[in-house]
C-alpha cells in the first residue's frame, strides 16, 4: 500500500487510520509462540499485524567485571536482517537496530529485572552472562514494541543448561528446568505524535508520518524504566503526561497478552 | 564396522520430517520456510532490483546474491557472534551457484535478486537447507527458472552410505563423510557438490545415486509447498 504522510495525518486528527482501528488500538491477534529454537535457552517468535520479530536467548559463563565481582551480566543485541524489509542493508547493524537494542536493554536492564546478584556462581570468577538476541523478519511497523514483548517473552522461557560438576563446562544439549531470575516484567511501548494526536502500534507507512515518538518502558507497577523520545519536533510537558499514561496501559495490555501467550502454551 | 543402525532409528534413505511452506515473509517478493529435522531456514527474495553497489552491476543480465546467516542463538553450543564469518561467505558463494544454473535473469540486466537465508535453529545440513527454502522463494517470487534445484547432505558413516546426516552423525566416531548435494530436477545434475570427511570413490558414486533419490523427496515438498500457496481457492493470493 503506497499512501502519502498528508493523508495520514489528516485521517488522525480525525481518530481515524487506513486500517480502521482507533489510534490507540493495537492491532490484533497478538501472536506469541514460545520456544522456536532447541538450540537457544530460551527463544520467542512475535507477530503484531504483520510484524514479525524472533527472539532467542544465549548463557555463557564468564568473569564478572572488577567493579561487580558478585554479579553476572545481561546484553541486548538486535539484528535488523534484510530479510525483513527492502529497506534493510546488509552489513553491520546501521543506527535503527542500534537504537532498538539499546532502548530495549535499558528498559531491561534499568528495570532490574534479572536479579544479576543470583547470576553469580562464584565471585569475581565466574557468573552467567545473558545475551538476547533480536532478529527482525518482517518489518510493518513497530518494530520496537514488537521486539521488546520478543525478548521478554525468551527471557521468561529460558532455562539454565547442565553445567557438568567436574570440568565446570556447559552442556548445551541439555537444559534443567531452572528458569532466569526474573523479577520484573518491562516492556517497551512507542508513542507517536501525529498530526497532534497520539498513536500506537504504527504500520510501516504511518510510521513515516510522525513528527515525534517517545518510547516508554515500564513494569507492571508502572515503574518507568527506559525513555526514549525520536523525531524532529519537540514534546510539552503536558504532552509527555499524556504519552506515558498511553504507554503504561498500553504496557499492561502486552503483559496480559504475553501471560495468556505463555499459557496457551502448556 | 558395520553402520546398520543408524544414531536416531532412520532408515539409510530416509530422510528427517520435513516441512516447507512459501509465503511467509510478507514484504518479500517471495520467500519460504524449510525445515529438516531440528534445522530450520527462512529464505526471503527482494528484487530484481537495482544494484548497490553500483560497481557490481552487469549491462548484459541481472546478478544473483545469498546472503545466508545462522543467527546467534542457532548454533548448537554457544552464542555465535553476529557478522559475517568466512564460512557464511563461502555458504553464500556456493548457495549462488548452486541456483544459479536455473535462474534466467537475462532480461534484468543492471539488476540483482537478493537471496536472504536466516536459520533461527540448526543440526546439521544447514546449506542444504537454505538452498532448498531459497528455491521455493525464487519461485514464489515470480523469478524466471528452468528448473528447480533441491538439496539435501548425502555421505558415508563408517562404511555405510546414508542420506541427510544429523549433527550425531556427522560427528560419529568413525570415518565419516557428509557431501552436501544439490540436484536440478529434471536434468539430475548436480550443482552443489561440497565435501568434509573421508570417502573411497566407490562409495562416493553410491553417495550421488543415493542424492538422486534423496534430493526428489525434497523436491516433491517443494513443489507441495508451492502448490499450497498458489491453490486456487486460497484467499491469501
Amino acid at each position: 500500500m503506497i499512501v502519502n504522510k498528508e493523508t495520514i495525518a489528516e485521517l488522525a486528527k480525525e481518530n481515524k487510520r487506513l486500517d480502521n482501528r482507533t489510534l490507540t488500538e493495537f492491532r490484533q491477534p497478538i501472536q506469541i509462540e514460545t520456544n522456536i529454537s532447541w538450540t537457544a535457552e530460551g527463544s520467542a517468535r512475535v507477530q503484531i499485524g504483520e510484524t514479525v520479530v524472533m527472539a532467542g536467548v544465549k548463557l555463557s559463563i564468564e568473569k564478572p567485571y572488577n567493579d561487580t565481582p558478585d554479579e553476572g551480566g545481561i546484553m541486548i543485541n538486535a539484528e535488523l536482517s534484510p530479510i525483513a524489509s527492502p529497506e534493510f542493508e546488509a552489513g553491520p547493524p546501521g543506527m535503527k537496530a542500534v537504537e532498538l537494542a539499546r532502548v530495549v536493554d535499558r528498559g531491561i536492564r534499568e528495570a532490574k529485572a534479572v536479579d544479576l546478584k543470583k547470576l553469580c556462581i562464584e565471585p569475581g570468577e565466574k557468573a552467567w552472562f545473558v545475551i538476547v538476541d533480536i532478529i527482525s523478519i518482517n518489518d510493518d511497523g513497530n518494530l520496537l514494541d514488537v521486539a521488546g514483548l520478543a525478548a521478554l517473552a525468551a527471557l521468561k522461557t529460558a532455562k539454565f543448561p547442565v553445567v557438568d560438576p567436574e570440568t565446570g563446562a556447559i552442556d548445551y544439549k541439555q537444559k534443567t528446568d531452572k528458569s532466569l531470575p526474573l523479577t520484573k516484567e518491562p516492556l517497551p511501548i512507542t508513542i507517536y505524535k501525529v498530526n497532534g494526536a497520539l498513536m500506537v502500534d504504527p504500520i510501516r507507512e504511518e510510521e513515516k508520518a510522525y513528527e515525534a515518538r517517545l518510547t516508554v518502558g515500564s513494569d507492571a507497577k508502572g515503574t518507568i524504566s527506559a525513555l526514549q523520545k525520536g523525531g524532529d519536533v519537540a514534546l510539552t510537558n503536558e504532552e509527555i503526561g499524556r504519552m506515558v499514561d498511553l504507554a503504561l496501559e498500553k504496557a499492561s495490555f502486552l503483559r496480559k497478552e504475553l501471560t495468556k501467550g505463555l499459557k496457551l502454551k502448556q | 564396522m558395520v553402520y546398520n543402525k543408524r544414531v536416531d532409528g532412520r532408515k539409510i534413505d530416509e530422510l528427517r520430517p520435513m516441512e516447507a511452506k512459501a509465503g511467509v515473509v510478507k514484504n518479500a517478493n517471495g520467500s519460504a520456510s524449510f525445515k529438516i529435522g531440528k534445522t530450520w531456514a527462512i529464505a526471503g527474495v527482494y528484487g530484481p532490483r537495482e544494484v548497490v553497489p553500483r560497481f557490481m552491476a552487469n549491462p548484459r543480465h541481472g546478478i544473483l546474491r545469498c546472503h545466508y546467516t545462522m543467527m546467534p542463538f542457532s548454533g548448537s553450543g554457544e552464542r555465535i557472534k553476529p557478522g559475517r564469518s568466512r564460512r557464511a561467505q563461502e555458504i553464500s558463494m556456493v548457495m549462488e551457484q548452486a541456483l544459479a544454473p536455473v535462474v534466467d535473469l537475462s532480461a534484468f540486466p543492471n539488476s540483482v535478486v537478493d537471496i536472504f537465508v536466516e536459520l533461527p535453529q540448526t543440526d546439521a545440513g544447514t546449506r542444504c537447507a537454505a538452498i532448498s527454502a531459497a528455491c521455493i522463494a525464487l519461485a514464489d517470487a515470480g523469478i524466471p527458472m528452468k528448473d528447480m534445484v533441491s538439496s539435501v547432505a548425502v555421505g558415508q558413516v563408517d562404511g555405510t552410505v546414508v542420506a541427510d546426516l544429523n549433527y550425531n552423525e556427522e560427528s560419529y566416531p568413525a570415518i565419516v563423510s557428509d557431501i552436501p548435494v544439490a540436484m536440478l530436477h529434471n536434468t539430475k545434475e548436480i550443482s552443489l557438490l561440497q565435501m568434509d570427511g573421508e570417502i573411497s570413490k566407490e562409495d562416493l558414486l553410491k553417495a550421488l545415486e543415493l542424492a538422486k533419490v534423496a534430493t526428489e523427496k525434497v523436491y516433491q515438498l517443494q513443489v507441495k509447498a508451492l502448490k499450497e500457496k498458489y491453490a486456487v481457492n486460497n484467499e491469501d493470493n
